[in-house]
């Protein structure tokens, strides 16, 4: 008995130092994917890479055989009008959703909304992507009479159902956060539930609303297999929603394949990741503040 | 005398009507209730049913494939035949190996975060590390697991390499559901336990664990479902277009072969090989889309038959 107990006195510590190096491993983690991504790429990006040419201009030819281009903004472009669209729809659907489902409904009807969202959430993207490729394609093509259905509508639309979820789980928290006695003075003074969202709930808790809306947009921006399918293969600033465009995400999926290893070409859509890695890291950090600002409130 | 108090009966009778009869204000606030409340609802709908559309509409086109068969035969002709073996027990491998590494991890992390971590800067900045790996976009997983793990580490474009990549990209679901799941244990119990001479681990490990276990598993059960549908960050760190095993034979991979995985099988039969019979890309989506959602629906009903037992 005595050695098992200064066994397990040796032990405990080098648990508790074990758990605290897991502790720390999602910061590890984090800026491991920043250095080895940053990595890959920096050789070019210090040596060749010319970062005016790169933001502003529209030509990406990265494999031309005479002289090879390195333009992101089509490629910006092409992730700005999918995510704008989907934010869209996304937006209204999602609060409104989130409203209904925290103040105008019953706890049975509730929980089924809920348990939906979380399926609709755990569709692969890879599986949104082939709806794109096939259902939407066809509907696109017979509704607008169009050459082809891989477009920034398209991937708009596919992107907005996958963004859903996260804006309607985190507008509810939101709207949960603000306090019962808000609901009841607003209600004693004779206000109808909507009056009541309306007038009350929705400026008490816009702050929460809008960090969900900031983690849909992450989420559009950082998509790759479902706008990679969706959207077709045209590196072009789109003028219509009838546009074939290409995102960042795509471009790093579809090119890396078969861009040679340490090549500038490689290298190059690993500053693209660093591109992506910033704009969503900026992002989230916003959508963290904001709800930590309303919880210290 | 009499008729007078009758008039004034009947005034009286009269404005205490018009006390519960709406009058055009109340009227309206009704109607935009009733609007807001509909408008609400079609919103809410409008969510659901693509849901439901598009579940129905993949099964009905892959129905003519779907047999046992289709599930135990390799991909065939330059994979416009056969069925989705060799894909299915690729993505197997890729969910468990992943879950070996970002399980224990996960849990321990949570365990940090939740019972030793104090409110203080490493606190906050562990947690804003959390939330930014959980919004890190797939393709950059991908290309972290590129540049570390195959060029980095040496392991070669193998299973391994892409299970650690998945498993870096799991680890924000598996803290968050452990995180929640320890928090739900009662403040009290530890209290107690600590309040007989249990050492913080003694009183972990023989009182919070056991209390929360279930809920870690549903947290786990979780990984699996995002872990299996992922496509991106396992594409270029070890799933390949078309890879030969035997048929049936469940330790047909080893940890550095490559492998082949639904998601990537889903990906190539659809975008990138040409010919391929219509029913057999529904098929194979049917078959993932079909796993994710059993596995999440495990979870689900797991978490429900909790929070029904649960004693405290």
């Amino acid at each position: 008995m005595i050695s098992r107990h200064r066994l397990e006195a040796l032990a405990e510590p080098v648990i508790e130092w074990t758990i605290r190096l897991c502790g720390i491993s999602a910061i590890i983690f984090v800026f491991g994917i920043f250095f080895f991504v940053f990595r890959e790429g920096a050789d070019f990006l210090f040596r060749g890479l010319d970062l005016v040419e790169f933001f502003t201009s529209p030509e990406w030819y990265p494999t031309s055989v005479s002289h090879k281009r390195y333009g992101v903004l089509a490629l910006i472009a092409g992730t700005c009008s999918v995510t704008a669209l989907a934010m869209l729809i996304a937006v209204p659907f999602g609060l409104g959703a989130a409203i209904f489902i925290s103040e105008f409904c019953g706890p049975k009807l509730k929980e089924t909304f809920k348990i939906v969202i979380e399926l609709l959430a755990a569709i692969p993207s890879v599986v949104w992507g082939f709806i794109g490729l096939t259902i939407m394609n066809e509907l696109i093509i017979d509704l607008f009479n169009a050459p082809i259905g891989l477009t920034v509508l398209n991937g708009g639309i596919i992107l907005a159902l996958m963004s859903v979820p996260i804006i309607v789980s985190i507008g509810e928290d939101a709207l949960k956060a603000v306090p019962d006695s808000y609901r009841e003075a607003a209600e004693a003074l004779g206000a109808t539930r909507w009056q009541v969202t309306y007038k009350v709930l929705l400026p008490a808790a816009k702050n929460g609303l809008l960090a969900a809306v900031l983690l849909g947009v992450a989420r559009a921006i950082g998509e790759t297999m479902a706008v990679l399918m969706a959207t077709g293969h045209a590196v072009k600033i789109p003028y219509s929603l009838l546009d074939s465009v290409r995102t960042l995400t795509a471009t790093i999926a579809a090119e890396l394949g078969e861009a040679p290893v340490h090549s500038d070409h490689y290298q190059v859509l690993f500053i693209i990741g660093v591109l992506l890695f910033s704009i969503t890291f900026v992002v989230n950090l916003t959508a963290d503040l904001i709800v930590k600002g309303i919880r210290n409130k | 005398m009499d008729r007078q108090s009758g008039s004034v009966n009947h005034e009286l009778l009269r404005s205490s009507e018009n006390l519960f009869t709406e009058t055009p204000f109340v009227r309206k606030k009704k109607r935009t209730e009733y609007i807001a409340k509909s408008g609400f609802l079609l919103m809410a709908l409008l969510m659901i049913c693509p849901l439901i559309l598009i579940v129905g509409y993949l099964f009905y086109k892959a129905l003519p494939i779907l047999s046992l068969d289709f599930l135990l035969a390799n991909p065939a002709q330059g994979m416009r035949a056969g069925g989705v073996w060799a894909p299915l027990l690729g993505t197997i491998y890729l969910v468990v190996i992943s879950l070996l590494v970002s399980a224990p991890i996960g849990v321990l992390a949570a365990i940090y975060l939740n019972e030793y971590a104090g409110d203080n800067w490493l606190t906050r900045f562990i947690n804003l590390a959390v939330v930014n790996l959980a919004g890190v976009p797939s393709i950059v997983h991908a290309l972290f697991g590129l540049g570390a793990f195959v060029l980095f580490a040496k392991m070669g474009r193998s299973i391994l390499a892409a299970s650690l990549t998945l498993a870096i990209m799991t680890l924000p679901v598996i803290i968050a559901a452990t995180r929640e799941a320890l928090g739900a244990v009662p403040m009290s119990f530890r209290e107690a336990c600590w309040n007989v001479g249990a050492t913080r681990w003694q009183t972990i490990r023989r009182i919070v664990l056991p209390n929360s276990i279930s809920g870690i598993l549903t947290g786990i059960i979780l990984q699996v479902s995002r872990a299996a549908g992922e496509t991106a960050p396992i594409m270029f760190t070890g799933a390949v277009f078309y890879k030969a095993i035997s048929e049936g034979d469940i330790f047909a991979y080893g940890l550095f072969d490559q492998c082949m995985a639904l998601s990537m099988h889903l990906f190539t039969i659809s975008t990138q090989v040409p010919g391929v019979p219509e029913a057999l890309p529904y098929g194979t989506a049917v078959v993932l889309l079909g796993t994710v959602l059993l596995v999440n629906a495990f979870s689900i009903v797991l978490r429900i038959y909790l929070r029904f037992r649960k004693k405290w």
